[in-house]
């Protein structure tokens, strides 16, 4: 009996594990700045991995896949890369008015096979381009599903502008009610969140506040897109704030591992100025 | 009072230059703003950042005045414009800067006239509006005060407002 539900408890971990990566640990990144003004700006980044926000003590967030998009929709460089043990930290040199975007977007592949009688899940890292290689000679019953993930920010030189949010039609993505570069404390801010390009209706959407280290109660709001993919949020208190939006998944639960399934999630950080 | 300004009224050409104050006085077309700045006693100290803008319900902010460091290398004054910041958001974001006839220096602690014509003001059309004044002050606090008003006004004192850290009193009256 006793062996029995360690097994069982054994096959959910791995099998949660598999489906949902990094569940645990929230990805994030901070810009020193969301409202500037000023003919020749900069903001600093730092990104990083890690289950306290806005504090770096755990992974840095890669920046490989790092890009930033100018107001005018031109590409930008990230400069000044640097990766250290718990963060990583980025420039931007914001020389156009306007809304910028810095994004870092993965569109991965997660699944298993089985090989020698043993399933085998595929390494972290394998996309469409490489599963190929990555799937070792005689393996049989391969599994595949797609993991999109996004994670970015926004930040605003003068004027807020929404040339940047045009969508591009795969995974989940944020479209401004409300620009997410003018939201102040006791103001409603309204988003809307598409999949794939189209109105994302019952999307959980958590919201929480930074500072998590210095209070005892999370301060999560954990709140559903409308059927047209809205979602109205309150802010109590003006400061930085994590959103996160995941496509719902199949849970675990009663020991059977959840199929492998589609992962899409969204991450923003999202400052909110006192009135 | 009344007797003079009958006798100036039936005086001829004198009589006509003199009238031109007693009209404005019966329609003003000025507004002065008295903006007290205090003195503080802080180690370090900056003159603050004030933004003056003019704000009537269904119409766009209308900004005014704002005193910030103009004339710094490369126009670097500018990039903490932002953190007068209910100002920014109402208005000043969507300014440029050096803006003429608008832009000015920081000043000194004490008391600072400035005068507005209705038109600088926005305030053309008849009705309510409210004048909002905001400093920042650079490794220092943000305090911003309203004084509503109405146009047509009435000459002599037109509202008052006092702030506790960041500004000392803000009078208005119209001429």
């Amino acid at each position: 009996m006793k062996k029995q539900i360690l097994g069982l408890v054994a096959t959910v971990a791995i099998a949660a594990t598999a489906a949902v990566p990094a569940s645990a640990h929230r990805q994030w990144m901070m810009p020193s700045s969301t409202v500037l003004s000023g003919d020749d700006v900069w903001v600093t980044v730092d990104a990083a991995v890690s289950n306290d926000l806005f504090y770096f003590e755990h992974q840095p967030l890669r920046l490989d896949a790092m890009k930033a998009w100018a107001p005018d929709g031109t590409e930008v460089a990230i400069e000044n890369k640097a990766t250290g043990r718990y963060r990583s930290t980025f420039d931007v040199h914001l020389t156009q008015k306007g809304t910028y975007r810095i994004a870092s977007v993965a569109d991965m592949l997660m699944g298993s096979y089985d090989l020698n009688g043993k399933t085998e899940r595929l390494p972290r890292g394998t996309t469409a381009a490489n599963l190929a290689e990555r799937i070792p000679a005689g393996a049989t019953n391969v599994k595949t599903a797609e993991a999109n993930n996004r994670n970015e920010i926004f930040v605003t030189v003068g004027e807020p502008t929404t040339t940047l949010f045009k969508p591009v039609g795969k995974g989940i993505e944020l479209v401004p009610v409300t620009h997410p570069n003018d939201l102040i404390a006791g103001e409603a801010a309204t988003f809307q969140f598409l999949l794939d390009g189209k109105p994302a209706a019952d999307l959980p959407v958590t919201v929480i506040p930074g500072g998590i280290r210095y209070r005892d109660q999370l301060g999560d709001q954990h709140l559903k897109t409308d059927a047209d993919g809205k979602v109205e949020i309150n802010w109590a208190e003006p400061g930085m704030y994590w959103l996160n939006v995941t496509t719902p998944q199949a849970g675990g639960d009663e020991g059977a591992p959840p199929p492998i399934a589609r992962r899409v999630s969204y991450a923003t950080t999202l400052e909110v100025l006192a009135p | 009072m009344q007797s003079p300004s009958r006798t100036i009224l039936t005086g001829g050409t004198l009589g006509a230059a003199l009238t031109a104050p007693v009209m404005a006085a019966a329609a003003p077309a000025t507004m002065d703003v008295t903006i007290t700045i205090p003195q503080l006693k802080v180690a370090e100290y900056h003159r603050p950042y004030v933004a003056i803008w003019v704000e009537k319900a269904g119409a766009p902010a209308k900004t005014v005045a704002v005193w910030y460091d103009y004339d710094m290398k490369g126009n670097e004054g500018t990039k903490w414009l932002r953190d007068v910041r209910q100002w920014w958001r109402a208005s000043g974001r969507t300014m440029t800067f050096p803006a003429n006839g608008i832009t000015g220096a920081t000043r000194a602690p004490g008391a600072h006239k400035i005068s507005f014509s209705r038109a600088q003001l926005g305030a053309t059309a008849a009705g309510d509006y409210t004048l909002v004044i905001e400093a920042a002050r650079e490794v220092g606090g943000r305090e911003l005060l309203r004084i509503p008003f109405s146009w047509p006004a009435k000459a002599g004192a037109g509202g008052r407002a006092a702030g506790k850290t960041e500004l000392g009193a803000v009078t208005v009256a119209f001429r």
